[in-house]
């Protein structure tokens, strides 16, 4: 991530008791775990499920479905972007149909990737209800979009931006405040 | 890898990290193309023009359904009913085509370089669809990307490719894409149907069959042409089947598992067994499952996310 570090949001710790809350919320909120599967928006939302997945076996003694998703071919920014982003494999390997999914993200900020997510998901079927879970939400809604679960709130203004490090990806756990240059 | 290409129009001119992405692009289009809502509105608003000007069954098809999938609009040239029959030139019916804003343009056509000729005067994308006896692109890349389902990496592979190299553009563009990739290209076909300057690919060739199906991983038989007959480049259907008809019994002589490619359309009994053709060794039919895979692949590439394209 370009830019400087103003502040560390969330450290291991931290970023370890939000998803344990969170994994107790959908629980709590879903009565269960019932038709209930994890789906992580790649690239970082794909760890936090996978840890979710984990606490709440911990928790149940359940292991929910966990798929992947790739939303690139649903963004709505092909035309303005000034580069070509590299398509992924979405894999999920089940039917969503009737179910209880949890999108999984790491950063919630204006709002257009979890519109995406929620068009890619549509086109795999028709679940019973959708809600999202963040590690982090920033603000600046862009539309009419809000999350079910959140780790941290973090007001932030424009120029800043938040990096999300996980372990699986980014050899340790921190969210981290920058400041974009210029 | 940034992705910088306007157009498609051969594999000699791509890099091995180039078709790699290509490859690598496609696997995420073969997951949406099994789904059974199989559409994307990643290209809305995005124009694709089929012009073939030689018959084509399941190339255009492929291409058209690929687009369709993006959810990009697509257009077909019948070029009997066009406007060609009337004596247009390839020129004047391409500059026709880019003046309705069409983002990319398909073209298969019977004169090798007819592509790229359009790639220097149009605005849009241009895909080479098969030129002549030259490359065509997109049937070299779904061969190498069913290979590379079945083994993964392809370095060091053996892929030994029969027939009517001479006139094949299928064996071609393959020929330089599997020596980029690292496999071990073996060219067969009788004397009159195997030109010996594309020894200059880094392929090996033989005229004798059966010296070469040992540890091959691959066996891919051409379409025999069978207008070549006529011409006297040889002499009998039956006597090419003998020596380079493939079978299941011949290919028991590979010694591995070994799959089975065929471009299509087949002359059963002719280059390939019609019980080799149906048994689980090819994978013809997947061969053209994917071939919509890589074609959404390329126009992906080609027309999505425009702004770090060079010409």
């Amino acid at each position: 991530m370009e830019g400087i570090t103003k502040s560390r949001i969330m450290d291991a710790n931290g970023i370890r008791r939000a998803l344990t809350r969170i994994a107790h919320e959908i629980i709590e909120k879903n009565k269960g775990t019932l038709d209930v599967v994890l789906i992580g928006v790649r690239r970082r939302g794909v760890p936090l499920a996978e840890r979710l997945q984990n606490l709440i076996l911990e928790f149940e003694g359940v292991k929910l479905p966990l798929g992947i998703l790739d939303i690139t071919l649903y963004r709505d920014d092909f035309s303005t972007i000034g580069f070509q982003p590299v398509v992924h494999e979405t894999d999920v390997p089940f039917d969503v149909q009737g179910k209880q999914v949890i999108l999984v993200d790491d950063v919630l900020f204006t709002g257009r990737t979890a519109r995406a997510a929620l068009d890619a998901m549509m086109d795999l079927g028709r679940p019973q209800r959708i809600q999202l879970a963040v590690l982090v939400d920033r603000g600046h809604r862009e539309l009419p979009i809000r999350a079910d679960y959140v780790g941290k709130n973090v007001p932030t203004s424009r120029r800043e931006s938040v990096s999300v490090c996980l372990r699986e990806v980014d050899d340790s756990d921190e969210v981290l405040l920058m400041e974009k240059p210029g | 890898m940034l992705w910088q290409r306007k157009h498609i129009l051969g594999l000699e001119n791509l890099s091995k990290e180039e078709i790699s992405h290509i490859l690598q692009t496609a696997k995420p289009m073969k997951e949406v193309l099994l789904r059974p809502l199989k559409k994307l509105p990643t290209l809305r608003g995005k124009s694709v023009m089929h012009l073939f000007y030689e018959a084509s069954t399941r190339t255009r098809t492929s291409f058209e359904t690929a687009g369709k999938i993006l959810g990009a609009d697509t257009a077909s040239i019948a070029v009997a009913q066009s406007s060609v029959s009337k004596g247009e030139s390839l020129l004047d019916t391409a500059k026709t085509i880019a003046a309705m804003k069409v983002d990319l343009v398909v073209i298969r056509h019977a004169a090798s370089g007819a592509a790229a000729f359009l790639a220097e005067y149009l605005q849009a994308g241009i895909i080479n669809a098969g030129d002549g006896q030259h490359e065509h692109p997109t049937q070299a890349l779904l061969d190498m990307f069913t290979m590379q389902e079945e083994f993964g990496d392809l370095t060091g592979k053996k892929v030994v490719i029969i027939g009517d190299i001479l006139h094949s553009r299928v064996a071609r563009s393959n020929a330089w894409g599997l020596t980029k990739m690292g496999a071990e290209v073996t060219l067969v076909g009788p004397p009159t149907l195997l030109p010996p300057e594309m020894k200059a690919l880094g392929v090996k060739m033989s005229h004798n069959l059966d010296g070469e199906l040992e540890g091959a991983d691959v066996v891919m038989a051409l379409r025999l042409q069978l207008e070549r007959q006529q011409s006297g480049l040889f002499p009998s259907l039956r006597e090419y089947s003998r020596l380079y008809g493939i079978s299941s019994q011949k290919l028991k002589k590979t010694g591995r598992k070994t799959i089975v490619l065929h471009p299509g359309p087949m002359n059963r009994g002719v280059e390939i067994s019609s019980e080799l053709a149906d048994s689980p060794m090819a994978k013809i039919e997947e061969q053209v499952t994917n071939g919509v895979a890589v074609r959404m692949a390329l126009i992906y590439l080609l027309a999505g996310g425009t702004s770090n394209v060079m010409a």
